[in-house]
């Protein structure tokens, strides 16, 4: 299982990289390994301010569809444009290409929260 | 939860395993998209076990299946099969099923899963013409041999002439060393192919010769979630999402099975009064024109946000990469090129009437 060290994880199975006060936003190698094929990622909330823990978006594979979660508070400042063309890159490229949103944190402090490589690992078993 | 004779033989190609129907089954291997495409332009293999298999006999076996199913079985002739469905008296659907013509006064009905002890109870309620009903569907296997390549991949293994097998029709002969195979000519793809029934202890052996046999023509196992969304292109009913106890035949385009000519058969006074009258809603397929996937049991709903019916089934289609579904709607609103609306997470998502089947042959 691919878990970068140098990234911070959540509970739902998103990776975060934190640069500043911008986090760039994916789903894990699990969680794409999990989901199958994906078919569609729904981001519509470019430019809204949300709490953490808010749906931010959608991915769906073949049989399923799952809400994507605030890792953070802050602001989308952006999403991943390449996906809607492509969205088997979540699935080929987890960590880099297949990144979803970048947010520009209202609360740095939250990052405190999120779980380190090792932490995210043992939840997954 | 039970197993397939399989079960340990797809663990070890690494399917990932899910339950269904109380048995713990395969839902992909390699991943839904590729597996779709082996079937839709080679040959895959799919572990369908889980299916029932009730085996009727005797001289009331005919008025038996006659009286509990919608389709004409009395014009079945030994070497054919049948799809039909059993009415529930209420005017829905106990079961969608397929009936074979083994041999004189002797009949299989292969039934879904998730409904062999409902079906059985329900087929046993009405046997008052002694016919003997035997449930062997914990004694059976079957494979589905899918696709283009099915017949190239399998003819070593048997020493009838596979492509003389008729669509819906079947022989009962030597299959990969194991005598009396039913090899019936159906399946759930639409891309052709075979049902193998044998016992479970010759699967194992079966399964083996067909990975040996098919290794040509780069025969792989195909798993549940594919299954889905190849009967979905095709527009082929799911029992539990397009049809179940509250949808009539005739509201699900099940009409070609409906057959009211022949004698009693349950709800056959309610069905002929429905087909008079009309229903009052239909099953749809209709293709996503704005960007979203419809799902079980969304909204959908007309130019003005009044809601006119249910999606029943939904996916994107692998082979074509569209959003596609079923659903109900109400009858006047449900032709062809008609303009719906699917409610997509609090959206109203553009889509239109379609004609089926979705996927149509290159």
């Amino acid at each position: 299982m691919n878990i970068p060290e140098n990234l911070k994880y959540t509970k739902d199975h998103e990776w975060v990289r934190i640069e500043g006060d911008v986090a760039t936003v994916g789903i894990t190698d699990f969680a794409q390994g999990e989901l199958g094929d994906i078919v569609y990622v729904e981001i519509e909330t470019e430019g809204e301010t949300l709490d953490i823990e808010e749906v931010f978006g959608s991915v769906e594979a073949v049989k399923t569809v799952s809400d994507l979660f605030m890792p953070l508070s802050g602001e989308i400042i952006e999403f991943n444009e390449e996906l809607e063309s492509s969205p088997e890159t979540v699935n080929s490229d987890a960590y880099n290409d297949g990144w979803m949103v970048k947010i520009k944190l209202s609360n740095v402090e939250e990052v405190e929260g999120l779980l380190d490589a090792t932490a995210y690992s043992a939840l997954i078993g | 939860m039970k197993d397939t004779a399989l079960s340990n033989k797809h663990i070890a190609l690494g399917a990932k395993m899910v339950p269904f129907a109380g048995y713990n089954m395969p839902v992909q291997y390699e991943g839904v998209n590729s597996e779709h495409q082996t079937v839709r332009e080679g040959v895959g293999v799919f572990d369908v076990s889980h299916m029932g298999e009730f085996f009727i006999s005797g001289p009331g076996a005919l008025d038996l299946i006659q009286k509990i199913t919608s389709n004409d079985a009395s014009t079945l002739t030994i070497g054919r099969a049948q799809y039909s469905c059993m009415p529930n008296g209420k005017g829905g659907i106990v079961d969608d099923l397929i009936i074979y013509k083994l041999k004189e006064e002797e009949y299989l009905l292969v039934v879904n899963a998730s409904n062999i002890k409902k079906d059985w109870d329900w087929i046993s309620s009405f046997n008052t013409y002694g016919a003997e009903m035997k449930d062997l569907s914990e004694d059976y296997s079957l494979l589905a041999i899918q696709g283009p390549k099915a017949i190239e991949a399998m003819q070593s293994l048997s020493s009838i002439n596979l492509a003389e097998i008729k669509y819906y029709h079947f022989e009962v002969a030597d299959f990969a060393g194991v005598d009396d195979v039913i090899i019936s000519a159906t399946g759930y793809t639409g891309s052709g192919g075979f049902e193998i029934y044998c016992k479970n202890e010759n699967a194992s052996q079966v399964w083996d010769k067909v990975f040996e046999a098919g290794a040509v023509c780069d025969i792989k196992p195909i798993g549940l979630a594919a299954r889905d969304t190849l009967r979905l292109e095709m527009g082929f009913c799911l029992y539990g999402n397009d049809i179940d106890d509250t949808t009539s035949p005739l509201e699900a385009g099940l009409g070609w099975i409906t057959k009211l000519a022949k004698d009693d058969f349950n709800d056959k006074a309610f069905l002929a009064k429905q087909k008079e009258e009309g229903t009052t809603r239909k099953l749809i397929a209709f293709e996503m024109i704005d960007r979203g996937i419809p799902r079980h049991n969304y909204p959908i709903v007309d130019t003005n946000g009044n809601t006119i019916g249910r999606v029943t089934s939904g996916t994107m289609s692998p082979s074509m990469k569209k959003s596609i579904g079923l659903g109900y709607v109400t009858k006047n609103l449900s032709a062809v090129d008609n303009e719906i609306f699917v409610e997509i997470r609090n959206k109203q998502v553009k889509a239109k009437i379609v004609k089926l089947p979705f996927y149509k042959k290159a």
